[in-house]
């Protein structure tokens, strides 16, 4: 059987998401034999690729990066899947957004309530700056597939990936939370 | 007491004169999806959930406050009742901050619950985001505003269980908020007297007994109906 291309991308989340994928354990050596890893977390790769069939998204929409690159891979990439509340809702990063704009989010954080002061960090091309609200991934990009959970368990994200492998339709319904 | 017959989704089904459709629904076993219902309080077809179709209305009816008639044909569970149960849902999330990753009730909550019986799979809204507060100045109970649907179950069971309404519902539609007493925190409003009704008639985190955790606010809201069926039973 030939190998399908995944990847697996981490935007505004904790990587709990991630960990709950590497609880599949003994489960990531078949997954290992049915797709080839070429972009995320856990790939050395700097670039996104072209012609990806499969990618997995952690993480809300949060900086300018995480908006480029979500474009950058929903075109390149077949089936497109938010995996965990943060990509489908927002989430604890969309917290952020109760605060109002970022820069006077950073002000507090930086300088009101540093001790000592630091500087609100500036470092074009480095630090990527923060967008004005925090959203779901769908809100950017169309998503084909949804997989609650904070983290999705092993087994959902186990039976979500085995459906999508076998060109099903995945189970829909997930418990947010 | 006089019966009434009617189909509910083509099922022949009998009821008692003055039942509502949701009643005898829930008599035939057949499940109706709500949230601002709760048994032994006052109907108040505030959330819309129950929404059905009957032959002969071209507008939808709420199920809990609609009586049975005879030769009434209801439908359920049609396609368009499914999407606007879904919308409903999904507005509700979109409203406040339901982070259901940090709150009490996770896990024993009826709008987490509601999301995965409608299929909810995402909000198609653009969520609100609006600025709640959390009101712990009550020594035993807390309010947390980003979790409340505004589903007026406390305010009845307060009023109408409790005999005391000591909650209300002031502002309008997004600015729409619980209020204890005349606006005061729950803390300073005397005529409250901390008997938790309300907090077993919350279906979300929004009502909290202080000190609980994620996911660790356990509470029945059945209990309101068996106090009220108990009293009826004594007096």
């Amino acid at each position: 059987m030939s190998r399908i291309t995944f990847a697996t991308v981490w935007f505004g989340g904790c990587s709990g998401c991630h960990m709950s994928l590497l609880d599949l354990d003994t489960w990531l050596l078949d997954l290992a034999s049915m797709v080839e890893l070429v972009y995320g977390p856990l790939a050395d790769r700097k670039t996104f690729p072209d012609g990806v069939d499969l990618t997995l998204v952690e993480g809300a929409i949060a900086n300018l990066e995480h908006l480029e690159l979500a474009r950058e891979i929903r075109r390149k990439t077949r089936v497109l899947v938010a995996l965990g509340d943060c990509a489908v809702t927002g989430n604890v990063t969309a917290l952020r957004n109760l605060a109002g704009d970022p820069s006077g989010l950073l002000q507090q954080i930086y300088l009101e309530r540093g001790d000592p002061p630091l500087a609100v960090p500036e470092a074009p091309g480095i630090v990527p700056r923060l967008i004005e609200r925090v959203t779901p991934l769908h809100a950017v990009v169309p998503v084909d597939h949804f997989l609650p959970g904070c983290p999705p368990s092993a087994p959902r994200i186990r039976a979500t990936l085995e459906a999508l492998l076998a060109g099903a339709e995945p189970p829909e319904i997930g418990r947010f939370g | 007491m006089a019966a009434r017959t009617l189909t509910i989704d083509g099922r022949l089904v009998s009821a008692r004169a003055g039942e509502s459709i949701l009643e005898a629904a829930r008599d035939a076993g057949i499940h109706i999806p709500t949230l601002c219902y709760l048994e032994g309080l006052s109907e108040m077809g505030a959330c819309r959930l129950c929404l059905v179709e009957v032959t002969g209305s071209n507008r939808l009816l709420p199920a809990c406050l609609t009586p049975v008639s005879e030769g009434m044909e209801v439908h359920t569970a049609t396609e368009r009742l499914r999407e606007h149960r879904r919308a409903i849902v999904e507005l509700l999330f979109a409203e406040r901050n339901h982070v259901c990753a940090v709150c009490v009730a996770s896990g024993n909550c009826e709008l987490q619950n509601l999301a995965i019986r409608v299929g909810m799979t995402h909000v198609r809204y653009d969520y609100l985001n609006p600025v709640c507060a959390v009101d712990i100045s009550h020594p035993q109970f807390g309010i947390d505003h980003n979790r409340c649907v505004l589903c007026a179950r406390c305010v009845r069971a307060c009023d109408e269980v409790e005999g005391v309404h000591t909650w209300d519902i002031a502002g309008r539609g997004v600015n729409a908020r619980v209020i204890t007493d005349l606006g005061v925190p729950w803390g300073e409003a005397e005529s409250c007297t901390s008997c938790g009704k309300c907090l077993l008639a919350c279906p979300t985190g929004a009502i909290f007994r202080r000190g609980t955790s994620v996911a660790e606010l356990e509470r029945d809201p059945k209990r309101i109906a068996l106090i009220v069926a108990s009293r009826q039973e004594r007096w």
